[in-house]
């Protein structure tokens, strides 16, 4: 559906992007990840044809953005970063325009404003003046517009930064329940918002792409070696002593002490599961057990990995 | 050239639906006002003289002592106001980032910016054309031929059409609505002030700035002479113009 070969942007002696490419399928919802000023507003720029990039090229169905904009604009709903929208104008004034910029004229016109204003909740909104809206109402006439005109491909450029907590929920529902038909490309630098929404994510850090994968599979990739928490109490024995005999159990590769005194990170071979070895142990030694679990990484840790890796080897 | 129509009813509604419409449509025909008052005034009072005297009845020429003078006075408050309506209409979607939805719709460059620019014209010669009953009055008071009163206005629209291609030029560079106003004001007393320079410019050249000059291709108009030069002159100025724009306006897209 989006294809994007190499592309390179360039402000002046500034690299914003680098030989970034990827591809996004049809009915994929694409999380685009990094932190701030890596390059996503410019990819995301250079793919809604706002503009071009300095180097490679860019499809979408087929389509390059370069040789036929205004074809491949239209089948693209865009809600940039800023969510520009006229102030002056009301909901429904500015949704006119929306619609007949996008070529929805006649009876149709009426009919796709009033189906929008439904989908994102602007209905009793549709008659104030954009500019005396609260900000979560401004954001989802701004989703409203991108979906003038039914595009199949969505691309979303921070959807909810500055919203309240519970406007962040509705958004993103609105977003999921729209990628059951449709292929969206959401940017973000908010992980969890990523992983909860999203089935495929690409992290970019320094106008370069350091990961494409699905969630799921990013954690496994990056999990070289399993992680089991452990707390123990012994009044016998120190905590040294403790963390020498766990050593000796096959398939333990290296024990640190987390802040707390009785608190050990015992990270293990990723194909065994150590646990009822571990366990056993305690119960010998007479260790008092406190606690024992899988550490399961998040996004945030593999996140963070990859770019101060990235970061290291730069 | 998709795009002109709803462009150009969107920047109609926005004029409207701003203060800044309201305001200089006032002050525009409030000193319009006072122009045709003393206008009217003068040729009142030399019409009493003139039953005095049948010498200066015959000098007592409607056409030459209101007319006239009252649309040159028009196009000196139009080099005013137009920098007014022109510097919001491309530097305000800079400076709200709007321009990043008016150029990822569907729409082509050129019909957005002649959406913008038919859009700015007919709000201009909505607030000229308010000028329109006053003459209406004077010719219930005396004989005026209508033919170059038409003449007139649509030199007013010629030269409004000059002055707001070059307004939305500027407008383009900046998106400081201020910086964008002082540009084109700039540039427009520029060329109208260049023709002054023909008595010393030296034969060859002295020509050349008085064709270049803005104003005086609409003297002719305001006489009521609709010389087939002169509207060549304002087109092809408009036309340059615009094409500049779009031109900046593709450059500032390679740019980012």
């Amino acid at each position: 559906m989006i294809e994007v070969e190499s592309i390179t942007k360039r402000y002046g002696s500034l690299v914003a992007i680098k030989d970034v490419s990827f591809s996004v399928e049809k009915g994929e919802i694409v999380g685009f990840l990094g932190p701030n000023g890596a390059g996503k507003t410019t990819t995301l720029k250079i793919i809604t044809c706002y503009m071009p990039p300095t180097e490679g090229t860019v499809k979408v169905d087929g389509i390059d953005c370069l040789e036929n904009s205004l074809e491949v604009r239209k089948r693209l709903g865009y809600l940039p970063e800023s969510v520009p929208l006229y102030r002056e104008m009301t909901v429904k004034r500015f949704l006119k325009f929306a619609a007949e910029s996008k070529g929805v004229n006649g009876k149709k016109k009426e009919k796709e404003i009033d189906r929008v204003m439904d989908t994102c909740g602007l209905s009793e909104v549709k008659n104030r003046i954009i500019g005396h809206l609260s900000k979560g109402y401004r954001q989802r006439v701004g989703i409203a517009q991108a979906l003038i005109n039914d595009p199949p491909i969505l691309i979303f450029d921070e959807p909810t930064i500055g919203l309240d907590p519970s406007q962040i929920i509705e958004i993103r529902q609105l977003i999921k329940d729209l990628g059951e038909e449709k292929t969206i490309i959401l940017s973000s630098h908010i992980l969890p918002e990523v992983s909860q929404v999203c089935q495929k994510v690409i992290i970019i850090n320094r106008g370069k792409v350091i990961a494409t994968e699905t969630p799921a599979n990013l954690t496994s990739q990056l999990q070289k070696t399993t992680r089991i928490i452990l707390r123990v109490k012994s009044d016998s024995e120190p905590v040294d002593s403790i963390i020498e005999k766990l050593k000796g159990i096959p398939g333990v590769m290296n024990i640190t002490r987390e802040h707390q005194e009785d608190s050990l990170v015992i990270e293990t071979d990723q194909t065994k599961d150590l646990r009822p070895v571990i366990s056993r142990t305690v119960v010998e030694n007479n260790w008092d057990l406190l606690e024992i679990k899988l550490h399961d990484f998040s996004l945030e840790d593999i996140f963070l990995e990859l770019v101060t890796k990235e970061e290291e080897a730069a | 050239m998709t795009g002109f129509k709803p462009v150009y009813r969107k920047e109609l509604y926005s004029f409207f639906a701003s203060p800044t419409f309201y305001v200089v449509a006032l002050i525009f025909l409030v000193i319009a006002g006072y122009f045709y008052f003393s206008a009217v005034s003068y040729y009142s009072i030399l019409s009493f003289q003139g039953m005095q005297n049948p010498m200066w009845a015959r000098q007592l020429n409607p056409t030459e002592m209101v007319l006239r003078p009252f649309f040159m006075d028009i196009s000196v408050i139009m080099l005013l106001i137009c920098p007014l309506l022109t510097m919001r209409v491309l530097a305000e979607e800079k400076k709200n980032n709007t321009s990043e939805l008016l150029f990822t719709y569907p729409l082509t460059d050129s019909g957005v910016l002649l959406g913008k620019f038919f859009a700015t014209l007919s709000v201009l010669f909505i607030i000229i054309l308010g000028t329109l009953p006053s003459l209406v009055y004077f010719g219930t008071l005396t004989t005026i031929h209508w033919p170059i009163v038409a003449a007139g206005y649509l030199g007013l629209f010629l030269l409004g059409a000059a002055f707001v291609s070059l307004g939305i030029l500027a407008s383009s560079l900046t998106e400081n609505q201020i910086i964008a106003a002082v540009l084109a004001f700039g540039a427009l007393l520029l060329f109208w002030v260049i023709g002054w320079s023909k008595a010393f410019a030296g034969p060859q050249l002295a020509g050349f700035v008085s064709y270049i000059s803005i104003i005086n291709h609409f003297e002719n108009f305001a006489k009521g002479v609709i010389d087939i030069r002169d509207v060549v002159y304002y087109v092809v100025f408009a036309t340059f113009f615009l094409f500049l724009t779009l031109r900046f306006l593709e450059s500032q897209r390679w740019r980012g």
